[in-house]
């Protein structure tokens, strides 16, 4: 177990070395650090300064490590669009896309799972079929057409929701959460509904695969021949059963959820870091794109890490596989 | 030698013929249609400069008073039957023409994958080692991180590099790599299983008992018999390439306005949807729906015909 766990460290570690290695090469090389920062005007003094300030005359292996130990400590320099600074930029856009992916986390559990355990009962009734087909719709559509689409009729046409931003944040702190108003929620409805589609169906269909599978087994014929009821049975024995997969495949959905929330907050001009990072790519932004890299590359890092660990704590055969 | 050859075993053509898998083609409908739409739009791509009524990169062939027409079924001018877009483009013909951006862009993306996949698949399998281990490992590393997400990375890194003026020029080739970096994982994880299992039998060890180089047995023996999955996984391939093409576009991060694809189109479009314009997203969208969708029916038909153990 140790050594797996030490194992998977190593390698994480190696991961965060070649992403920031990444994120150091866009800051230095591409355009002119001191030009972004200072503009084509500045005196040669000034220029000359910047970069003594910035220490961009050292040697690049020293370079890298002094970017490295800034980036340890939550430094990631200066927005040049924004001239903020970036860790505080993106502690401030942090909680629109938590919460966006929190919401449709949820949306896509609850009804994935309850959807999926009733066609994996009811085999062949209209509902599970309906249900099914929708679902392949789901998958094959692009996400951003599908916020299209939700857009057009929930906002263009019936007016019933906002069709884009944030409205109605409360100020939590720093937190400002829009899960505290009615307003909040009605903004969140559409860009959540759009986010958990995919998920939603990985869900849905992964949840019936398995209760199919477990419905043939034994111990569901013994629990029947004890004469337990139906919802016992279904809800007790068989989902139960059905959830190691699943929750790895949340795990993993989680990282999915965050890809996707990169397009769902262009459609709706959600401002979460996704957003942020394409205005930065728009704007070669390099701060701003060099931290969303190293950021998204930590959530993975840690998402990998607790899967395997859940994994490793439900199946034992992983750990005496890889110890 | 060839009426030999031919008189002993059957051509090709004829072997294609009697094959499980046009036999099975034959027998699923939905197959044939999903193959039917996905020829016309590859014609349709193809000969796009001939079938299309007007050239929509050709400005003399353009007005701005023609913009934002309604297709000629809604009220439109007859000239326009899918209406134009805000620059006075006639939508079937940017349609046709972004959809022959579409159609190329994802080929070069999942031909670049498959290419860096498969080779880097058969030397892993073939040759093992640490070799193996380490391709193996950035590939699983990889994998965990959804597709779509790497190729927005990837591209905005590599558009970052580019110099502004010329950005819009090369975005294309950017889209490409990017979605293409972002997918050779998968071409390698399965060719390397197919690899495996193809290197256990006799015919690679008898050509390793011939003393022909590992190179050429990779190449000559071991390649055209881990083609299928390969195929398989190439197809489906394609349907999430021109679906990542599209979304890059719609990020404003791929196709530029100038020469839009279909994710170019649908961008510009979305502008306009409040006001009413609901043709210049609505066409586009279509397109590309009918068009992924249709690879991907034809994706599924494959595998299970390739593969006879799922029958």
């Amino acid at each position: 177990m140790f050594a797996f766990i030490a194992r998977r460290l190593a390698q994480s570690i190696l991961v965060m070395a070649v992403v920031s290695a990444v994120a150091f090469s866009l800051f230095n090389f591409v355009g002119d650090p001191v030009n972004n920062m200072v503009g084509q005007d500045a005196t040669r003094e000034r220029r000359a300064e910047i970069r003594l300030q910035l220490g961009l005359d050292d040697p690049i292996p020293v370079q890298y490590v002094r970017f490295v130990s800034n980036m340890l400590q939550g430094d990631f320099g200066i927005s040049y669009r924004i001239k903020q600074p970036v860790d505080k930029l993106i502690l401030e856009r942090l909680p629109a896309t938590l919460e966006l992916v929190f919401v449709s986390a949820i949306i896509s559990l609850i009804v994935g799972i309850v959807a999926g355990v009733y066609t994996g009962i009811h085999r062949n009734s209209w509902i599970s079929r309906s249900i099914l087909s929708s679902s392949l719709i789901g998958v094959s559509l692009p996400t951003f057409i599908i916020g299209i689409a939700l857009i057009y009729i929930f906002a263009v046409h019936l007016r019933w929701l906002p069709s884009s931003g944030r409205a109605g944040t409360i100020d939590f702190g720093w937190w400002k959460t829009s899960l505290l108003s009615l307003e909040g929620w009605r903004s969140i409805l559409l860009p959540a509904i759009t986010l958990s589609l995919f998920q939603l169906t990985m869900i849905l269909r992964l949840v019936r695969a398995e209760m199919m599978e477990v419905m043939q087994t034994d111990f569901i014929k013994f629990a029947r021949a004890r004469g337990l009821s139906e919802r016992a049975i279904n809800y007790g024995h068989a989902l139960r059963n059905t959830l190691v997969p699943v929750i790895t495949i949340i795990g993993l959905n989680i990282g999915g959820l965050i890809a996707f929330s990169v397009i769902t907050e262009t459609v709706f001009q959600w401002p979460g870091t996704g957003l942020m990072f394409i205005q930065a790519v728009d704007f070669v932004d390099v701060p701003i794109m060099s931290a969303y890299l190293v950021f998204v590359a930590i959530l993975f890092v840690i998402i990998n890490l607790v899967v395997d660990l859940l994994y490793a704590a439900v199946d034992p055969r992983i750990r005496i596989g890889n110890a | 030698m060839t009426n030999l050859s031919s008189s002993e075993t059957p051509s090709r053509l004829a072997r294609f013929m009697d094959s499980d898998v046009l036999h099975s083609f034959l027998r699923s409908p939905s197959a044939m249609i999903a193959a039917f739409i996905t020829l016309v739009f590859i014609l349709a791509a193809l000969f796009a400069p001939l079938i299309a009524p007007y050239n929509p990169f050709d400005p003399a062939q353009i007005s701005l008073w023609d913009g934002k027409l309604p297709p000629s079924f809604a009220g439109g001018d007859d000239r326009y039957f899918l209406g134009t877009d805000n620059q006075g483009r006639d939508m079937l013909s940017t349609i046709l023409y972004g959809g022959r951006l579409s159609i190329i862009v994802g080929l070069a993306a999942v031909f670049l994958g498959m290419l860096m996949g498969v080779t880097l698949g058969i030397i892993s399998g073939y040759l093992g080692g640490t070799f193996d281990a380490v391709i193996m490992r950035i590939a699983d590393v990889q994998l965990t991180i959804p597709g779509i997400l790497l190729a927005i990375l990837i591209n905005g890194i590599g558009r970052a590099f580019l110099p502004v003026d010329v950005r819009d020029e090369f975005a294309i080739y950017v889209v490409i790599i990017a979605i293409g970096l972002s997918d050779w994982p998968q071409f390698a994880r399965i060719t390397r299983g197919a690899t495996l299992v193809e290197a256990n039998k006799e015919y690679v060890a008898s050509a390793r008992v011939i003393g022909l180089p590992s190179w050429l047995i990779m190449v000559r023996h071991l390649l055209p018999n881990v083609l299928r999955p390969v195929l398989v996984l190439a197809t489906l391939g394609l349907a999430t390439a021109i679906i990542s093409e599209a979304t890059l576009s719609f990020l404003g991060q791929g196709i530029p306005p100038t020469t839009p694809s279909l994710g170019t189109l649908i961008r510009v479009g979305n502008e306009f949807l409040f006001s009413g314009l609901w043709w210049i997203t609505l066409f586009p969208a279509i397109a590309l729906v009918i068009l992924v969708f249709s690879v991907n029916l034809f994706g599924d038909w494959l595998r299970d015909a390739l593969n006879p153990k799922l029958r």
